[in-house]
């Protein structure tokens, strides 16, 4: 079992850092920590995929002194993967972190349980 | 290959340049294009859909024709061409019938952008019924999140910016789920394309390999687009969202955005782990109680709500609850009841929601019960359209409401032992609940003011909300009276799927 958990302590650490990142995320009150939080989640998935896409003494998949053979070169897909999600992450990232401005601009607090009660405070807009 | 095949590829790409596009138009022509662009797609996607029902076929569409591990693939069966269809005209009756809100509440030079926002989930919708391969329908979630927390923001109040940050998180949440979920099936198994996956899955599952990492990739995947989706006890942000956004977006979001995840969670079910799997594995337990909870949650919530918006976003919680709870009964009909669910929600919600928006505003725009006295007067048509959906939602014969409580009760009949009663418990225990608290708003509508403070002001009806309240109301009656036929077409489909 111990073997075992250290063979895969990447990817222990990495669910670790998930439920980090979501506690954050969920439970935060602080509306930029819950973004950090969000971060934080986010690279731990990207950080277990990378983790087990690399196997060690293969080189990255680029022929470069004709070694064509595919045992020489680790698959590439995980990696794409992994920006492709850097990228989804990054504009989600962007659209929270304006939507804070906003409430900041507005209510002058990061606080979402503050700016819950400011909110239903004042009269509604219909 | 039929030439039609194409049309879901086409579309999808035909929307995300129109996003593009449409961001440098003026709102009008914006408007136009979006409204064409939905009604091309119903019209597509209905072509294609009578070819693949006529062939009885599923087709695995290659593009560019690169197989597998290279190519992306689309799969196209006559569940997926319906439910592209019927989520392409419900987008284009949202867009019309909400135009007139939209032009009110939103600042002039922002309209073109809800457009913008309209194409990219019409993208998303497309592609998440469509895809055939795990990841590509991850990054259309999230462009499915991204677009409609753009539908919400569109309209800058402080409960909308609220109600767009809590719903940004559940939903990241959700996804963040998902994407671990995915991240392990596709580091135990190696494949991200749908048919692969549901080999290896089969395999692994018969040897008892990777037993705990498969269980649990299971487990967030579903965990995941029900969060998304709001299923309780993950409901509570759908009151604040709905009830801060304009009309139209409230209906998309939840007629359309949460009904995708739930027909992607579909797709997933049947196609990546397999039927024995997931009913074996007995995540389906945890959906069915979550659900049955969900449903007499919500329909308290709507019964102690005191705002419109906020009740008919509380109901919806409580029908997302009947979708997961068919998908808990049985693989068979429990899922054929999910489905027509799914179907009579997306036609009834918009339309209540569209219709509490006209009613609202000619109650002097304010969206307490008590303004709303003698509203129905007020905008006769909205109040009419208002009160056919009500009688959907309760569940009255000839709508599409009364065949999917049928459908259910079927379904517990159908099923296990242990699951009869608590099923028909729910049922009529929520269907009492609805009654309850439609019934108090039809009532509050028709019921005249008081005289002295009571002027008789019509409000004038618009073109574009009455053609879509009346497509509504059609399709509702007709495939509430003439349900059998669509029946047939699901069954068909599902064992397709």
């Amino acid at each position: 079992m111990l073997q075992l958990l250290w063979e895969s302590r990447i990817q222990a650490v990495a669910v670790l850092l998930f439920a980090v990142g979501f506690t954050t995320l969920l439970l935060h009150r602080n509306l930029i920590k819950k973004v950090i939080g969000l971060n934080i989640m986010d690279t731990a998935a990207y950080l277990f995929l990378t983790s087990i896409g690399y196997i060690p003494g293969r080189l990255s998949p680029i022929v470069a002194d004709g070694v064509t053979d595919m045992e020489a070169y680790v698959n590439p897909l995980p990696a794409g993967l992994v920006l492709t999600g850097i990228v989804v992450s990054v504009s989600v990232t962007a659209v929270m972190l304006s939507l804070t401005l906003r409430l900041y601009r507005r209510y002058h607090t990061l606080n979402l349980d503050e700016i819950y009660r400011l909110v239903y405070a004042e009269q509604e807009d219909v | 290959m039929a030439f039609c095949l194409n049309f879901p590829l086409f579309l999808i790409v035909l929307c995300l340049i129109s996003s593009v596009v449409s961001s440098v138009l003026p709102a009008r022509a914006a408007r136009i294009w979006s409204l064409g662009l939905s009604a091309v797609s119903t019209a597509a996607n209905a072509v294609l859909f009578r070819y693949a029902a006529r062939t009885n076929t599923a087709v695995t569409y290659l593009m560019g024709h690169y197989p597998h591990p290279w190519g992306n693939e689309l799969r196209i069966g006559p569940l997926e061409a319906l439910f592209s269809a019927f989520f392409s005209l419900v987008l284009f009756l949202c867009l019309l019938g909400g135009r007139r809100q939209l032009a009110v509440k939103v600042a002039p030079q922002k309209q073109h952008y809800y457009y913008v926002m309209a194409d990219l989930v019409q993208a998303a919708l497309l592609a998440l019924v469509y895809t055939n391969d795990l990841f590509t329908g991850y990054v259309f979630i999230e462009i499915c999140t991204l677009s409609s927390c753009g539908l919400l923001m569109i309209r800058e109040t402080g409960r909308t910016i609220l109600a767009s940050v809590r719903y940004m998180i559940f939903s990241l949440i959700g996804s963040g789920l998902f994407l671990l979920g995915v991240i392990l099936l596709y580091s135990i198994t190696g494949h991200l394309l749908m048919p692969n996956l549901k080999e290896s899955i089969g395999l692994l599952w018969s040897t008892g390999q990777y037993h705990l990492p498969l269980l649990s990739s299971i487990c967030l995947i579903c965990i995941g687009l029900a969060v998304k989706s709001g299923l309780f006890p993950f409901h509570l942000w759908m009151a604040d969202t709905y009830g801060a956004a304009i009309p139209a977006s409230s209906g998309i979001l939840s007629g359309l955005v949460s009904k995708a995840y739930i027909f992607f969670l579909l797709k997933v079910i049947f196609d990546v782990f397999g039927v024995d799997v997931f009913y074996a594995c007995g995540i389906h337990r945890l959906l069915y109680v979550m659900g049955a909870a969900g449903i007499i949650a919500g329909s308290v919530g709507a019964l102690r709500e005191n705002n419109i918006f906020r009740m008919i976003a509380f109901s919806s919680a409580a029908q997302i609850g009947y979708i997961y709870m068919g998908i808990g009964l049985s693989p068979t009909v429990g899922i054929e009841a999910a489905l027509f669910q799914i179907l009579a929600h997306a036609v009834t919600k918009p339309a209540l929601f569209l219709s509490a928006g006209h009613l609202s505003d000619a109650a002097g725009r304010s969206k307490r019960f008590h303004d709303l006295q003698g509203a129905g007067y007020k905008d006769p048509f909205a109040g009419v359209a208002f009160t056919l959906a009500a009688f959907s939602m309760i569940g009255l014969p000839f709508t599409m409401g009364f065949i999917s409580k049928y459908l259910f009760g079927m379904a517990a009949l159908d099923g296990s032992h242990a699951k009869m009663v608590p099923t028909l418990l729910v049922l009529a225990v929520s269907t009492v609940l609805n009654t309850l608290y439609f019934a108090r708003t039809v009532l509050r509508l028709y019921n005249k003011p008081q005289a002295d403070d009571y002027e008789r002001v019509r409000i004038p009806a618009h073109l574009s909300y009455v053609t879509a309240g009346i497509v509504f109301m059609a399709v509702n009656l007709l495939l509430g009276t003439l349900s059998r036929p669509l029946l047939d077409l699901l069954l068909q489909g599902v064992r397709l799927f």
